[in-house]
Order: C-alpha cells, then structure tokens, then sequence
C-alpha cells in the first residue's frame, strides 16, 4: 500500500477521502457518496454536460483535452450501444496517482463512469486497469459488486429507470494500451494497436459504437464538479485550466509523492516547498513536469504556473502530472537513454518511424553513453528524433521524441563532453561496468522482435 | 483442458460482460497464467476452443502482452522498475544487488526454480522508488537491507 504525505498548500478535492476507508461502501455513502449520481439523474444530460463544461476539467491523462467538449461530440442517437471506458492503465512513467484513486476512492471512479454514461445516452461502462495493478483490480471489483447489491448499477438505478451496466477488466502489460484507441482494441481481446482516426472514438469506438473514453482521475473529478457546481471547480484554478491536480512529485526530492495542489501551482515552489527540496544536498538539474514524455525544463525554467497552458508556453506540457525532478549528478545522456529504452521496449511496431526509430536511438545512445559516440552522432539523434515527430498514428512517436530533443537541445555539453571514447564523466567510473545497459541488460532478451516473451 | 471450479467460475462470469466473446481472451490469458504457471500451448489452444477463435489468433495477442510468457518461470517472479523515478533513487544499485545475491540476470530463474529476476519498466511506484514486485505484491522504498528482507521472506515461506 503506497504511502499518504500532506502539505498545507493541497486543495483536497480528488483526494478529499483518501485514507478515510472510502473503499466500504456505507463509508463512502457517509461521505456523500453516490449523492452526485442521483443529482445527475435529475439534471439529465445536457444540464450534466453544461456543468463540466463549465467546469474547465480537462483531461488528466496527459492530453489535457476539455472533457465537456469530448462528451459533447457523441452523437445523441445512435443505432449502436453508446459506451463509457475509464482508462486506468496508467504506465506513463512517473505517473502514479490513478493508483491512489483506486485504492482509497473506488467508488468515485464509479459514479464518474455513471454520471458520464448519462451524459453522453451510454449504458455500458468498463474500468480498464493495467495488469500490474492486480489488488486495486480486486478492490474496483468488490466496489462494482458492492453497488450492483444496492441497485447503483443494474437495471433502473435508483430507481430512476436508467439503466447502467458496469465491469472492471484487466490488461497484462502494455505502455501502449494507455492510448485510447488502442485500449479499445485491447478491450476487444487483440493486440494494443492504434485506430487509424477520424473516425473518432466519440463516433466509432469499442464495438464500432460511440464511445467516451476518459483518464480515472478526470472522471473522479466529477462527482465533484456535479455537487460543487461547475463554476465553484474552474475557480479553483487559472482561467481554462480548472481543478486541482494530483501532481506526483518524484525522483531526486527530500519528500517525494502524490499531492493534490491547485492548477497553476508554482512548480519552483512544488519542488523546494511541497517536495522537501532537492536531497543529499544536491543542486536541481532539470525536470520533465509531464510525465517522461514530455521535454524537460533546466533549473532555470522552474519559475512557472503548473498548468496546461503555462508549461506548454514554457516549451514543455503538463501531461500526465507527473513530475521528475532529477538533481545535478544525474547524466543527461545515460537519462536520454533510459527513457529511449522505455520508449523502444513499449513501441507496438505498427508506425515504421516510431519502431525503427527508437531502436535506432536507443543503440546510439547506448553506444553514446558507453565512449563509442562521435561527434555527428549527437546531431544524428536530434535529426533521427525530429523525424518521428507527428509520423505515426499514435501519441507513442512524439512522447519517445519530444525528451530526447529537448535533452540534446538543453544539454548538449553533456554529449560532447562523452566524445572521444572518454567514460561517463558524470558518474564513479567503478559503477560504470555495473549498468544494466552494459552488462546485465541482456538486449536479445528483452527485444520483442526476435524473441517472443 | 479443466481449470480449477474459482477459476472457471470467473471465465463464467467474465463472458457476461461483453457482447463479444473475444473481449475475454486477455484477462483470461492473465488468470489461467496465473494458475497454470505459463500460457501454456494447452492453455492456449483451450482458451482458442473457448472463444472460437484459432491458435495462431491467440498466440499473435500472447506476444503482445509483457505480463504473459509462454515458459514456466520460477515461482517467485521479482520484477524491478530502474525506469526514470526509481533510476534517479538508486534502482540500479537495487537491481545489481539483487542479480548478485541470486546469482542471476534479467529474464533468468534460479536453479531452485523459486526465483526468476526481471528488470521491468515503470509499474507505477514512482513516488514510493525505488521499487519491485513480487508477483503482484508491491515492495517499496527500498534499501539493500529492505530487499535482502524481501527476498529471505519469500525465500522461508512454506
């Protein structure tokens, strides 16, 4: 079970039951549970859609995408069932707040996939979870049982005459499957491989039916947003960037963990206050505050609002919420290469410049780190890098590009000062013989395209 | 093939979800891996009969999935994260010890068939790194000391 920190500057919204035994169901009905659910079948759907429109909420798996507005493109007849998907697969690395949700508030992703499915005429929902999450698929499990039994799922709920069906499914292992489309395709029991779009999945999706298909923690928002009021929640934050965030301070910090601060929240502030600081008394290097996909920021960007539109003008996104904050004894280019290994191990293969690509960054930057690189290298990887961006059908290309870019832009010292066969010259040389990548990584082991697994 | 009366009570119950049987087939791979020990040729081509859909159509989504294997591993599977959070609090270390005191790699199972050691990427524990799995039990904020713990634990039960 993951631990629980708190800071004075958390607006608890999202996590406003976590630690409060939220998972058994008459507890969560003590906290106001299921109150939204009921409000929203009065309201109907455009009164529900209105309201998180209103709200600001935008997605908070990574995109940032206004949910209202996604909710409002499904088409209000259709001749095929209407679905809901919470997409819990969380995998982007650094990301790890959709886990606490699960484990300390199940039934509010719940009442989210409801309150959506009314929104949009839908009355079929399913949880998707990574593999991995096996106890938090158990707990989302007994929480759907539990509201079957009192007659929130099933036939005519609350006796409202609507119906909403429910089910929580299980994935096994795959970075890929957090993409929509190919989550749908993984929900129809194939390999994660991403749809071809337009269509949209709002038009056609799982089963070729309209779907909604929302990140765990946007719609554990909405409960929220339908009680508080849409205008009460965007005034938590900046203008357009509604909410508060669960930001998953992480990496080289005194205090790392998940804290709910409002949007637009100073991300200096975040890393010195929030998060205790940099540890061993090191220096701040740089951050990626979205997620390992998104472009890094150096210690001297820090000095910015924590939402969607400021960090995208600081040239990064705010992503996932997931912020890495990596200190000055980290090297770059051995960083650069971690996250390209991540990226060439997850790549379905199916866009040539994001399959091919990766591994051919991945060997450079291998051969890089060790003392084999040359000089043309480093514009080969920038040059290599630029070219996935925006040629593959999914998100995959640009999130393996977009950091390495930023990386060799940012820091291009740190690669020359690898030129000329010399060793690392960031790190104790005698550890150097003990990197996975040079030793015990067997790379025919782990390479999915010579070896199945 | 048969599956043990929890098991098939979940394919039961799973195949009401959906409109298409098809729907099940990677929970289903999950659980019957989980019971068998693998996914298993067996396992597959019952699974395949089940769904009514081919081996090879079953075997193309096996390949897919990094959970699934189509070998017995050892029983114990420790799978480390060194992905960026937990790389920045010292997974490395983490991983190097562990492949010391077993005496084994990424991917490899001790010769007591209890252990199998694999370097795995993120799995969702960055703010609690470094950290592992054992199986699906989540071990974090580790030390070496806190691994050697981990691994006697796993080691002395029955």
């Amino acid at each position: 079970m993951a631990n629980l920190v708190s800071h004075p500057d958390e607006v608890r919204v999202v996590s406003k039951r976590f630690g409060q035994g939220a998972t058994d169901i008459d507890r969560y009905l003590a906290l106001d549970g299921y109150q939204a659910t009921q409000k929203a079948l009065g309201m109907g759907a455009d009164a529900v859609i209105n309201e998180v429109k209103a709200s600001n909420l935008r997605g908070r798996g990574g995109a940032g995408f206004p949910a209202g507005m996604k909710w409002s493109f499904v088409p209000k007849q259709s001749p095929k069932p209407k679905y809901v998907l919470c997409n819990g697969d969380e995998s982007e690395p650094g990301t790890c707040k959709d886990r606490l949700i699960f484990e300390h508030d199940p039934h509010s992703v719940i009442e989210g996939v409801i309150i959506a499915g009314i929104a949009v005429g839908s009355h079929q929902g399913y949880i998707y979870l990574r593999g991995e999450y096996r106890y938090l698929i158990e707990i989302m499990e007994k929480a759907v049982a539990d509201a079957y039994a009192r007659g929130f799922l099933g036939k005519n709920i609350f006796g409202s005459g609507y119906d909403f069906e429910c089910a929580v499914q299980t994935g096994a292992g795959a970075y890929e499957v957090g993409e929509e489309s190919a989550l749908m395709e993984s929900l129809e029991g194939k390999r994660g491989i991403p749809r071809v779009r337009p269509p949209f999945p709002a038009v056609v999706g799982l089963y070729g039916g309209p779907t909604v298909i929302n990140n765990a923690e946007t719609l554990a928002n909405v409960p929220h947003i339908i009680l508080g009021g849409g205008e009460w929640y965007a005034g938590l934050g900046p203008p357009k960037n509604g909410g508060t965030r669960l930001f998953c301070l992480s990496g080289s910090v005194n205090k790392p963990g998940v804290y709910e601060l409002p949007m637009g929240y100073n991300l200096r502030k975040m890393i010195d206050e929030v998060a205790g600081g940099i540890w061993n008394g090191r220096k701040l290097k740089a951050v990626q505050p979205g997620g390992s996909s998104v472009p890094v920021l150096t210690a001297d960007e820090v000095d910015i609002a924590m939402d969607f539109d400021s960090v995208g003008k600081a040239g990064s996104m705010l992503g996932s919420g997931a912020v890495v904050i990596i200190d000055d004894s980290t090297c770059m280019v051995k960083y650069a290469l971690r996250v390209m290994r991540f990226y060439q191990h997850e790549s379905c293969g199916w866009c040539i410049p994001c399959r091919e690509g990766t591994d051919w960054l991945k060997k450079t930057l291998t051969r890089f780190h060790s003392g084999g690189g040359v000089r043309r290298d480093i514009d080969n990887i920038q040059y290599l890098a630029e070219n996935m961006l925006g040629r593959t059908f999914c998100p995959l290309g640009d999130a393996a590009a977009m950091p390495i870019i930023s990386l060799v832009k940012k820091f291009r010292k740190e690669f020359e000062d690898h030129l000329e066969g010399k060793p690392c010259p960031y790190e104790d040389h005698g550890k150097i013989g003990q990197l996975p990548v040079l030793t015990a990584y067997d790379h025919r082991a782990a390479d999915p395209w010579t070896h199945a697994h | 093939m048969k599956f043990s009366d929890q098991l098939e009570k979940r394919f039961t119950e799973l195949l009401t979800h959906y409109p298409i049987k098809r729907s099940a087939l990677i929970p289903m791979l999950l659980y019957a891996q989980d019971e068998v020990g693998c996914v298993s040729d067996e396992v597959v081509h019952e699974i395949a009969a089940r769904l009514d859909l081919t081996d090879l159509e079953v075997r193309n989504v096996v390949s897919y999935y990094s959970m699934l294997h189509t070998k017995p591993i050892g029983k114990y599977n420790i799978q480390v994260c060194t992905n960026i959070s937990c790389m920045l609090r010292g997974a490395e270390n983490i991983f190097d010890h562990i492949r010391k005191r077993l005496g084994i790699g990424h991917k490899q199972d001790t010769p007591d068939g209890l252990f199998h050691l694999e370097e795995v990427e993120c799995i969702g524990a960055c703010c609690w790194g470094p950290a592992l799995q054992v199986n699906y039990d989540f071990h974090e904020s580790l030390t070496r000391e806190k691994v050697d713990e981990v691994l006697d634990r796993y080691r002395s039960r029955p």
